[in-house]
């Protein structure tokens, strides 16, 4: 379609994940919330819904939920339920899902992200509810392992029963690369938080969006289509692109857009119904009556709050708007959140953030990457890099004695100051010693002076180079070359 | 010593005191439960295996100088609780091969406890009746009547213990499940406060209304097996963390200064001649005990039935979608999983459990939640509150346990008139309230020539069992009812 | 009148039951009735009345974030009364449709 006429268009976009929590039991049961391993061998009488069997709620999972609200400024009412969504699938033991309907453990928020190019966007969050994730279907019998033209499903109960919880954004994000952005922020907040680990290849992150068009400058939203699962950051891109072009080829076309779910095809690249709203569902949400309601005391809210880390936005914004870092080097920083903890640490005692991100990103990260070995479990302390950077920023090494510096720091580890002592490594700047190396190199490199002085200047590089040699690398260079030009009757 | 005929008591004193061997008792109890269930079909299951390897370990323990509160008790148990290793149906065909992995918490205690496990006795299909007549399978017969019903849903329970075939056994009770059938076959049944017992391994059929309780031959045996199995359990969120008063130490054996409520709104005239009779008489002897008589009222109560039949089948509707073919129970093949799942479960349930999860289905479904459910969620909490103010005027309510003495099979093919049965006990089970029928003579049916057994029923405040057990213990050894009247298994018999 | 009071295959198909027309026939006019029955609470004032999920006034149970392995199944154990397994898992016939 021509680009003219997409420009007339604006995407509203809500989305919805579900993020699987990080915790070392089930949900409601004391099976073990781990990933993968043969099929139905982490199960119970509770997650494979047993007759009789019976829930009681992970503590730890309830305070993920006010960890991950906290942070996104979310409020948490005092009093929260779990409800029934009841419907049928054969992956869901009990034939209900146990979530939050009225009353969610969190209310509102917003999540402030960043683009690549460094623009802030913010995206209010309806609410977060916490709820059990499902088993996982096979489909067998068919050739490309999906659904239609299966003969049979196979059930693994494994993930039945893990913490799952669910993010509900507003209705703010405008486009495709928003909403990746979006998520990429929802991801390395929750990582820092330790509430999730978001592996996206587990598919611990999975998400729904609601998407449609409106004419730029129109207010009222669209008809929307929802768009089921996408399970990568780079499908929730094709899938909202493609999303979006379908609907404007419908309104261009003289149609309108129906409010219907629809499947994200991978392969074809294509969304495709599923679920017209008549075909909608009745889940029939009531009270579970075999849990008791959850009451939230404002001291268990401020010790929550008390315990939160700096989430990788406020980080983001301090590398960029306060050290001046440029929001690529930033975000690569944010992107880590144990090297950004060391950078900060760094950065704490050398007072020089651009100095110190210079050797982080830079030599430090090529030797981390040489030895596979992560910055933060090497041998360079935060401390010893700080004397560095000082040994650098006040003249007392020069940068080829700094990159020696901090090879010897991580193969051995200890401190700066010591290795230039001991390996010698401090740079000449005493101006009677450099003079006399000056002179030396002037006499036995008279021709070349001359050419100097004949008006090929270009030799000076040779000549400090040459005083370079003769001080094994320690002269100091501006110096050197300020007293070559001396001697040389500078012209 | 007498095994089929002592208390739960006398057995344990004389098993711990090793005057009796639990060995013995098996002996003695398998035939005669084999014997009984020949005539009323109480069991679904009998356990003899079962009866002698626990035998063998109680023997054991108490040789190794332990003392077990229910050492060689005979103890029959209701199909929907879960029993490792054996069958467990809850009366329906979807169950019908189901063999428990587990084991319930009351049930563990009760073995923990040094009971023998008789059997696993029969019930409305998923305790859901009050006749017994909604069993998948053979329904049970009235110990005292054979041509009539035992009461429900747990039939099997009642009928096991009136009958003399075990010792104790355990129903549930959700609108009435063990206070009816207790009336009707000569026992006391006697279900504790909400979340006073443990629910886990007990097969949901109203998670915020099912509670275990015990039937006896007498309140202390009753007390007995309350203790034993009260208390909290890590497994259900919903059982109290409360400590539990041991009750059958602190029995009562006078009424003075008791106030007993009799209810204004269960006027006994609405009931027939003889039936009103004998719960006159039973008030009268409350008064001679030394009580009080006060009347209260209960102005919601008349709403009991219309609240519990929204409740109890939106819970039912949801508890039961987990019968679906798909990792136990029966299947019914079909092409597609949802038509699997709708001829499984066509096949797999009796009418009056898809009326009920029809029902329910309904209540919850978009358009009618609030019209229904909601609205019955909020006369529940009248009804609470109308017990609550009866109770600054009295410390225990007397009442019908139910309007009438047991009645013939299929007697009551519709299924209103079926559900008014419960009338008396509904109320009671919608606040949560601790509640017991103990035996209060006998009337006979209007239909019928033989006197049947009627059944008082007692109520107190929540967790106050220990207070209600004493009351019900006072007027028992008072009038000692129950042994006026003789079941046919034990005529037969002598 | 009560009897078509309820779409009874549009509530059989939500809790799927694939009811006969002859029970179709006679739970129509037993719901029908038995609903009339529960209009009585239409009578009540409910206004600013608290619903009751549960009758007992606990609060904020849960369990500490452990596996208990006692309360574990084997696999063997978890599907022994499966009606249908292959492979460690539990078989179902074709499904038409996503959900949820
Ligand atoms: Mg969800
Ligand atoms: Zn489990």
């Amino acid at each position: 379609m021509i680009v003219e006429v997409q420009q007339q268009y604006e995407a509203v976009i809500g989305i919805e994940c579900h993020v699987e929590l990080k915790t070392i039991s089930k949900m409601f049961c004391g099976c073990p919330n781990e990933f993968g391993g043969e099929p139905n061998t982490k199960v119970c009488p509770v997650c494979l819904a047993f007759p009789g069997a019976l829930p009681v709620p992970n503590a730890k999972a309830i305070e993920h939920m006010f960890r991950a609200g906290l942070a996104f400024e979310a409020t948490i009412p005092p009093h929260s339920k779990f409800d029934r969504k009841n419907y049928f699938y054969p992956d869901m033991p009990k034939n209900y899902q146990i979530s939050q309907y009225d009353m969610p453990l969190t209310v509102g928020g917003v999540v402030r992200y960043w683009m690549e190019d460094g623009t802030r966007r913010e995206c209010r969050l309806t609410r977060i509810h916490l709820e059990e994730d499902t088993g996982k279907s096979t489909h067998v019998g068919s050739a490309d392992g999906r659904l239609a033209a299966s003969t049979g499903s196979l059930i693994d109960f494994n993930r039945a029963g893990v913490p799952l919880m669910e993010c509900v954004s507003e209705p703010d994000i405008r486009s495709a690369d928003e909403a990746v952005a979006y998520l990429e922020t929802l991801a390395r907040t929750f990582r820092e938080l330790g509430v999730s680990d978001v592996k996206m290849e587990e598919g611990s992150l999975r998400c729904d969006a609601n998407v449609s068009i409106r004419k730029r400058g129109e207010t009222e939203l669209g008809t929307k289509a929802e768009i089921k699962n996408m399970n990568s950051f780079r499908s929730v891109r094709r899938a909202i692109e493609s999303e979006i072009a379908r609907q404007i080829a419908v309104v261009e076309g003289g149609g309108r857009v129906i409010q219907e779910t629809r499947g994200w095809d991978e392969a074809a690249g294509v969304t495709h119904s599923q679920r017209s709203k008549e075909q909608a569902h009745d889940y029939r949400y009531f009270p579970d009556p075999d849990l008791v309601p959850i009451d939230v005391t404002d001291e268990t809210i401020a010790r929550v709050r008390a315990a939160l880390p700096v989430i990788p936005y406020e980080r983001y914004v301090r590398y960029v708007d306060e050290y001046g870092i440029d929001t690529k080097r930033a975000t690569q920083l944010v992107e880590d959140h144990a090297l950004a903890a060391w950078f900060d640490r760094a950065v704490a005692a050398s007072k020089n953030a651009l100095a110190t991100v210079a050797f982080v990103l830079g030599d430090l990260a090529r030797l981390a990457n040489e030895s596979g070995t992560h910055v933060a479990d090497g041998k360079v302390t935060p401390e010893a890099l700080a004397e560095l950077v000082a040994l650098t920023q006040s003249n007392a090494i020069n940068s080829k004695a700094a990159k020696q510096v901090l090879e010897t720091l991580w193969s051995d580890g200890g401190s700066a100051k010591t290795i230039v002592e001991r390996d010698g490594l401090a740079q000449v700047s005493d101006r009677g010693a450099v003079e006399a190396i000056v002179d030396e190199v002037l006499a036995a490199n008279a021709n070349v002076a001359a050419d100097y002085k004949a008006g090929k200047t270009n030799v000076l590089g040779f000549l400090t180079g040459a005083v370079m040699k003769a001080s094994r690398g320690k002269a100091n260079p501006a110096l050197a070359q300020e007293l070559l030009k001396e001697k040389l009757g500078a012209g | 010593m007498n095994p089929l005929k002592d208390s739960a008591r006398a057995i344990a004193r004389e098993v711990n005191a090793r005057t009796a061997s639990a060995a013995e008792i098996a002996e003695a109890v398998i035939p005669q439960a084999e014997r009984v269930d020949a005539q009323l079909a109480a069991f679904l299951q009998l356990t003899p295996e079962l009866v002698r390897e626990h035998a063998r370990r109680v023997d054991e323990r108490v040789a190794a100088g332990e003392h077990l509160p229910l050492a060689g008790v005979p103890v029959a148990i209701k199909d929907n609780m879960c029993l490792t290793g054996t069958r467990t149906t809850a009366g329906s065909r979807i169950l019908e091969n189901f063999v428990a992995p587990y084991t319930a918490t009351a049930v563990q205690r009760l073995l923990d406890a040094g009971a023998l496990p008789v059997g696993k006795t029969n019930l409305d299909e998923f305790a859901m009746g009050s006749s017994g007549e909604n069993t998948a399978f053979t329904p049970t017969k009235n110990p005292y009547d054979l041509d009539r019903v035992p009461g429900g849903s747990s039939a099997g329970s009642a009928a096991a213990v009136g009958g003399f075939a075990s010792t104790l056994s355990f129903g549930s009770d959700t609108g009435g499940s063990i206070r009816e059938p207790a009336a009707f076959c000569n026992v006391v049944g006697f279900k504790p406060t909400y979340g006073r017992v443990s629910r886990y391994g007990l097969i949901a059929f109203a998670s915020s209304l099912d509670q275990i309780g015990p039937f006896a031959r007498s309140v202390e045996d009753a007390a007995l097996a309350y203790d034993v199995i009260a208390g909290k359990d890590p497994l259900d969120a919903t059982s109290i963390d409360r400590a539990v008063e041991p009750a059958a130490d602190h029995l009562r054996e006078d009424l003075r200064g008791v106030r007993v409520g009799i209810v204004k709104e269960f006027a006994l005239d609405k009931l027939d001649a003889q039936s009103r009779a004998c719960y006159e008489a039973a008030y009268a002897d409350l008064e001679k005990l030394g009580a009080e008589l006060v009347e209260v009222t209960l102005p919601t109560a008349d709403y009991g039935l219309a609240t519990y039949y929204l409740i109890a089948p939106a819970e039912c509707s949801s508890n039961l979608a987990r019968f679906d073919g798909v990792r136990y129970g029966l299947r019914v093949d079909a092409p597609d999983v949802n038509e699997m799942y709708e001829r499984t479960r066509e096949a797999g349930f009796g009418a009056e459990v898809k009326r009920r999860i029809l029902i329910g289905t309904y209540a919850l479904s978009s358009g009618y939640y609030d019209a229904y459910y909601v609205k019955a969620q909020k006369a529940r909490t009248r009804i609470a509150e109308d017990f609550a103010r009866a109770f600054e005027r009295c410390d225990v309510i007397a009442a019908p346990a139910a309007s009438a003495p047991a009645f013939r099979f299929n007697a009551k093919s519709d299924p209103v008139t079926m559900y008014l049965m419960d009338y008396y006990t509904i109320p009671g089970s919608l606040a949560g309230l601790p509640a017991l029928s103990v035996p209060c003579g006998y009337a006979v049916p209007e239909d019928g020539t033989r006197p049947m057994p009627m059944g008082l029923q007692l109520t107190t405040p929540l967790f106050a069992e220990r207070a209600l057990l004493g009351y019900a213990h006072a007027y028992e050894r008072a009038t000692l009812h129950a042994e006026k009247l003789t079941p046919l298994t034990e005529t037969a018999a002598a | 009148m009560p009897t078509d009071r309820i779409d009874i295959r549009h509530v059989a198909r939500l809790a799927r039951l694939a009811l006969t027309d002859a029970e179709i026939a006679t739970f129509g006019p037993q719901l029908g009735s038995l609903m009339t029955h529960v209009d009585a609470l239409t009578a009540l004032d409910l206004s600013d009345v608290p619903a009751t999920a549960q009758v007992v006034p606990s609060r904020n149970v849960q369990r500490d974030d452990a596996i208990r392995p006692e309360t574990m199944l084997s696999r063997e154990a978890a599907l022994a009364n499966a009606p249908q397994a292959q492979a460690g898992y539990f078989r179902v016939p074709r499904i038409l449709a996503e959900e949820g």
